[in-house]
């Protein structure tokens, strides 16, 4: 289902991803497992086609995300690691305006946004706009937006940061049930070892740009000769702890304090 | 089609949910009519050239949907930086219909925002001498839209090149203020030094303004045809290239 062959990303003298290959099978359940700014959401994003990868070639379903935007973009569907949220909008406008631009079948939409809702409890609420909302609750109607739609290929960059453990239980028994009744294949990354090692049937580790490990939990922890997914993430990775580059919001969030302080 | 008329509901549900900016929007433009229309009201009559309100507000109807529709499409920024950009470019719907559906709402607004300055224009004592003020009204607000078409267009155009707010304050001073200043929106046309006709020739926002001059006060330096003719090709050519920038728009 997706196929990745030496996939490189450099950002000038930086290469943030570095020879990754892998492939995920249909149905299948993978996990993309790295430290801070190892290269997870690099790739992702070039896997969905908002990124140009330096070199290296991709397949999601058949089709190539660089030369076939359009039609690579019909097969997945994702939830990204940071918002993605019109703060001006209702809760209901978000789902209702994803589900159009995501050719949900119009009869189907509103009861499908009904269902989505009540499910991470923000049914009650759909009437207020996201900027009253807290960061939990908007993370939870991402998920429930990504999974507005049934695509191919779902990709989930970190969709359980910030929620507490019901909601996480919640969410990947869902996911779970819709890879089982419906095939979907499954992208995810997470911090949270115990999440990859319950849910994942492969897992991939990178560490610098780099894949390092292959293989299931078993096969990891076999490798390492460790006792659980963590203890073989930390031997395969190191215990240092990672920089990461500064993002949008955050150069932003500088901009604004800038104009506050310069008044 | 759907998905051209959702991003254009998501334009126009922005605007009408923020009233501080549509009545923030409002303070300049009637801060030019009044300041500029009564301080150089008694200088113009004197020059022998009538009423200075009624050859003002046209231009200043022009300049807040300049301001509106540049800011409408540089908005885009914001959706970057705030991660919305991101939903609408992973949707599996053509870039063109997303970006065309933004274009049309943000030009609707600047529409809209246009024609509360005609109005308000009415407060500070300006009259429409017309023989069929309905139709030639009408024409103005089609005059209107074409600015803002272009405007919002160019805009976007500009957001999906650029990333973040440091070339925003440069845009503002390189290109909305000097189109603006250079388009006759504030002085007459006729008989300007060689150079300085030159420049207000080459500014898109002239053939707007002589359009709405035309329409509302039928004191226009060209032919009503050729404004709308320039604002029409123009902004279709904008649209070729917003299209192509957006399409290459990376996250």
């Amino acid at each position: 289902m997706i196929n990745v062959e030496n996939l490189t990303k450099k950002f000038g003298d930086f290469t943030a991803v570095q020879n990754v290959s892998f492939s995920v099978k249909k149905g299948e359940i993978f996990a993309f497992l790295g430290p801070n700014g190892a290269g997870k959401s690099t790739t992702i994003k070039m896997l969905t086609t908002v990124l140009q990868p330096t070199s290296g070639q991709i397949q999601l379903d058949g089709k190539d995300p660089v030369k076939q935007q359009d039609d690579a973009r019909k097969s997945f569907g994702i939830v990204f690691q940071d918002p993605s949220l019109d703060d001006e909008l209702t809760a209901y406008e978000n789902m209702y305006f994803h589900g159009v631009l995501y050719q949900v079948p119009k009869k189907e939409l509103s009861a499908k946004i009904e269902q989505l809702m009540t499910f991470v409890d923000l049914w009650d609420r759909k009437d207020s706009l996201i900027k009253e909302f807290s960061g939990g609750m908007k993370r939870r109607l991402e998920i429930a937006r990504g999974l507005l739609h049934h695509p191919k290929i779902l990709f989930l960059d970190e969709p359980t940061i910030g929620l507490d453990p019901q909601t996480r239980n919640h969410l990947w028994s869902y996911i779970q049930n819709l890879n089982k009744t419906e095939g979907l294949t499954v992208f995810m990354t997470t911090h949270y070892m115990e999440e990859a090692e319950r849910i994942a049937n492969r897992i991939a580790i990178i560490d610098h740009g780099k894949i390092i490990a292959q293989g299931t939990a078993q096969e990891l922890k076999q490798q390492t000769g460790t006792e659980n997914l963590e203890d073989a993430f930390l031997k395969l990775t190191g215990s240092s702890i990672r920089e990461e580059q500064a993002s949008g919001l955050d150069h932003m969030r500088a901009f604004m304090q800038r104009r506050k302080g310069g008044r | 089609m759907n998905v051209i008329y959702i991003m254009w509901l998501r334009q126009f549900k922005r605007y009408i949910r923020s009233r501080s900016r549509i009545v923030g929007a409002l303070g300049q433009p009637l801060l030019y009519l009044l300041a500029l229309g009564y301080g150089f009201g008694q200088v113009y009559a004197q020059a022998g050239k009538g009423n200075y309100i009624q050859f003002l507000a046209p231009g200043i109807i022009a300049m807040s949907v300049l301001f509106t529709s540049m800011f409408n499409g540089i908005e885009m920024i914001w959706d970057r930086q705030f991660g919305f950009l991101k939903e609408t470019m992973v949707a599996p719907v053509p870039r063109f219909s997303i970006m065309l559906g933004r274009v049309l709402g943000g030009a609707t607004v600047a529409t809209i925002q246009g024609l509360i300055v005609f109005v308000l224009s009415f407060a500070v004592g300006f009259r429409l001498h017309l023989a069929n003020p309905v139709a030639y009204s009408f024409l103005a607000v089609v005059c209107m839209f074409l600015i803002s078409m272009l405007f919002t267009t160019l805009g976007t155009a500009i957001a999906s090149a650029i990333t973040d707010f440091q070339g925003f304050q440069l845009i503002m001073g390189f290109v909305v203020m000097p189109t603006y200043f250079l388009s006759g929106a504030i002085f007459p046309l006729a008989n300007l030094p060689i150079a300085m006709k030159i420049v207000t020739r080459i500014d898109p926002l002239t053939y707007g303004v002589d359009g709405l001059r035309g329409s509302l006060i039928h004191a226009n330096q060209f032919h009503l045809g050729l404004d709308i003719g320039i604002l029409t090709v123009l902004t279709l050519l904008l649209l070729a290239i917003a299209s192509y920038l957006f399409s290459k728009i990376q996250i």
